[in-house]
């Protein structure tokens, strides 16, 4: 195959030297050039703000707070930045949490079954929600955005009609008197010590799921593919990289952590409320974004929106630890969004040039 | 540049002292109409291992149909596309691939935000481990990017580099390393000098003709006949869909090609109506003055 490339007149040793006009790029340079380092500095910055002004967000407890706030935004956050990377939006990616949640108890409670069998149902409710997204998108080739907020629409009022038709009222029928409640409270909801400080189970899923997600970004073929339909779809579909696929599975990966995040807020308690998770999907995107995403795809990473989620953790308890009127938060992350993403521009520029 | 030697003893005919070149890929009067326009009408040219098909032609002239046939991404509709001795009908790119025909289009099919070497093996991903633990081989990645890139005469520093942060020659050049890597027998050049200076193009010919040296079959379009008569061993021209002119280098000259290319007398009757300076081309006068001034 390519053996036969061989130039007897060149000599190799000489066209290895290095080309004089590049300088090997530092190691702050190539730091800088990681998506999630605007990201690091700036949750730096928030953590020593509100460790200055705030007594209370030193105490070990209140940490472990912070960390199980950043976890129920950072474990749909993790999806939604593959979703992003891979170049597409999902304005439905609030909404199938407070589904799933609805699906698992409505199902389990209106036919007196074992709530595994519920939590089973929504599961493949919640990929069906994502492969569905998915499919459309690239049948129809119209933008995400589009197809999605449909979605978010007929998602939102199923939430709330199903629920109306079937309580007759807003919220779902408690389970907490079920089987397997208790267990399933364990897998999604628990507390676990670690050293005298309760930390929710939440945040070990969601250290798990970061952890597989970067894995998968950085040292898997599909990684490989979700930075290539992200960064110029027609380009991979030209060497063979199964877009439709790849696509379909990132919009189900969102359809996953929507299912999980909404097991575990219908743990936490016993029912839901109908209206839940509209907005909660622009928190997801700001997380994804904060943390190096890049809008257009091809470009972030899953560690990005875990800090993401974490800066949203520390502020809205930490504004709240300050004693300051929680009121302000929205602007706060107005501010930091439109800085995070200057500064994620500027460094991204910067790398590029090095 | 040295391959002007290169291509001179009647390679068309395999060469003194080389092995009869082998055709690798032939079209027989290959037509392709969509609806009621015939964009390519009569298509006949053939590729031979270690040799630059030229195929030249103005905007329009079915350069881009020709390429689309070949490549798998449109069906001819008359004649016949021949590859190694076997008739075939490609009804994808796919297709055209597993034949080991490589098209490197204009946009080159990177991916700017991607570093090389993902770029360099992207659909093609080399692994290692099992089951769960199966995982991209980067060791094994971007060492040999790393040769196929030196051996290609690329000098990339840093292969982590977006490919992006690249010139356009250099963005080129990956693209046709890549192909010749993963095992193409014909390569199809798009237009690959069309959007670069001169010395870039000067980097981009070169690679073409170690692509030509390395025993591919290489077709080249181009609408500069200067870029094709560098490296090419057989020229075809196309206009409006026909082939106007097929001739092997021993044949023809880089004057009677350039002239061929931009339509002879066209070109000509051209030159005249614009070195007239300030006057309205009005058709019989004007054009009488000028050619005593121009020539």
């Amino acid at each position: 195959m390519s053996t036969s490339v061989s130039t007897p007149s060149a000599s190799p040793p000489a066209l290895r030297a290095k080309d004089d006009r590049v300088k090997t790029r530092s190691l702050t340079s190539r730091l800088l050039s990681r998506p999630e380092i605007g990201s690091l500095i700036g949750a730096i910055a928030v953590f020593v703000l509100f460790v200055v002004v705030a007594p209370t967000f030193r105490q070990p407890a209140s940490l472990a707070t912070v960390a199980y706030a950043g976890s129920t935004i950072g474990i749909m956050a993790v999806a939604v930045a593959l979703l992003m990377i891979g170049g597409e939006f999902d304005l439905s990616a609030g909404v199938v949490v407070t589904t799933s949640a609805l699906a698992a108890s409505t199902f389990a409670y209106q036919l007196r079954l074992n709530l595994w069998v519920g939590i089973l149902v929504s599961l493949l409710l919640a990929l069906a929600i994502g492969a569905f997204n998915g499919w459309l998108l690239m049948r129809t080739g119209l933008p995400s955005f589009l197809i999605t907020l449909g979605t978010f629409f007929m998602l939102q009022g199923l939430n709330l009609g199903v629920t109306k038709l079937l309580t007759g009222g807003v919220s779902s029928d408690s389970v907490a008197d079920m089987d397997g409640f208790a267990s399933a409270q364990a897998v999604f909801a628990s507390t676990i010590q670690v050293g005298g400080v309760g930390v929710r189970i939440t945040v070990l899923w969601w250290i798990l799921f970061v952890a597989l997600a970067t894995w998968t970004l950085l040292r898997t073929r599909v990684g490989n593919w979700i930075f290539a339909v992200g960064g110029d779809d027609a380009a991979a579909r030209a060497v063979g990289v199964p877009v439709r696929k790849t696509k379909i599975g990132l919009f189900m990966t969102v359809g996953f952590c929507g299912w999980f995040v909404g097991m575990h807020q219908l743990f936490s308690f016993d029912s839901i409320q109908s209206g839940g998770g509209v907005g909660q999907e622009f928190i997801y995107i700001i997380a994804a974004v904060v943390g190096g995403c890049l809008l257009t795809g091809g470009y972030g990473s899953a560690v990005g929106s875990a800090i993401g989620a974490l800066i949203f953790g520390m502020t809205s308890l930490g504004i709240v630890y300050a004693g300051w009127d929680a009121n302000w938060f929205k602007l706060f992350l107005g501010v930091m969004l439109l800085l995070a993403t200057i500064v994620n521009l500027v460094v991204k520029n910067q790398a590029a040039k090095r | 540049m040295s391959t002007q030697t290169h291509g001179s003893d009647g390679a068309r005919d395999g060469g003194a002292g080389h092995p009869p070149n082998s055709e690798i890929l032939r079209l027989e009067d290959v037509g392709k109409s969509y609806g009621n326009v015939h964009a390519l009408r009569g298509v006949s040219l053939s590729v031979r291992q270690g040799e630059i098909t030229c195929v030249l032609g103005d905007n329009g002239a079915g350069k881009s149909t020709l390429i689309k046939v070949i490549a798998g991404l449109h069906q001819h509709t008359d004649g016949h596309l021949v590859v190694n001795g076997e008739e075939v009908r490609f009804t994808s790119p796919r297709d055209s691939l597993e034949r080991g025909i490589a098209t490197v289009y204009q946009d080159l099919a990177l991916v700017p935000l991607m570093s090389i070497w993902r770029n360099f093996f992207l659909g093609s991903e080399m692994t290692t481990g099992f089951g769960p633990f199966k995982r991209l081989d980067v060791k094994r990645m971007t060492v040999i990017a790393d040769e196929e890139l030196t051996k290609m005469g690329i000098s990339v520093p840093d292969l982590e580099r977006p490919v992006g942060a690249l010139s356009g020659g250099q963005r080129q050049c990956i693209a046709i390393a890549r192909a010749i890597y993963f095992g193409a027998k014909v390569l199809i050049l798009d237009e690959p000098t069309a959007a670069l200076g001169v010395k870039q193009s000067g980097v981009v010919l070169k690679y073409v003709a170690k692509a030509r040296d390395a025993g591919l079959g290489v077709i080249f379009i181009t609408h500069n006949p200067h870029h094709a008569y560098l490296v090419g061993n057989h020229f075809v021209i196309l206009n409006r869909g026909n082939v106007s002119l097929d001739r092997s280098r021993a044949d023809i000259t880089l004057e009677q090609l350039t002239n061929e290319m931009a339509g002879g007398s066209e070109l000509q009757a051209l030159s005249h109506e614009l070195s007239a300076p300030g006057q309205t081309p009005e058709p019989a006068a004007a054009l009488a003055a000028s050619r005593q001034t121009g020539r």
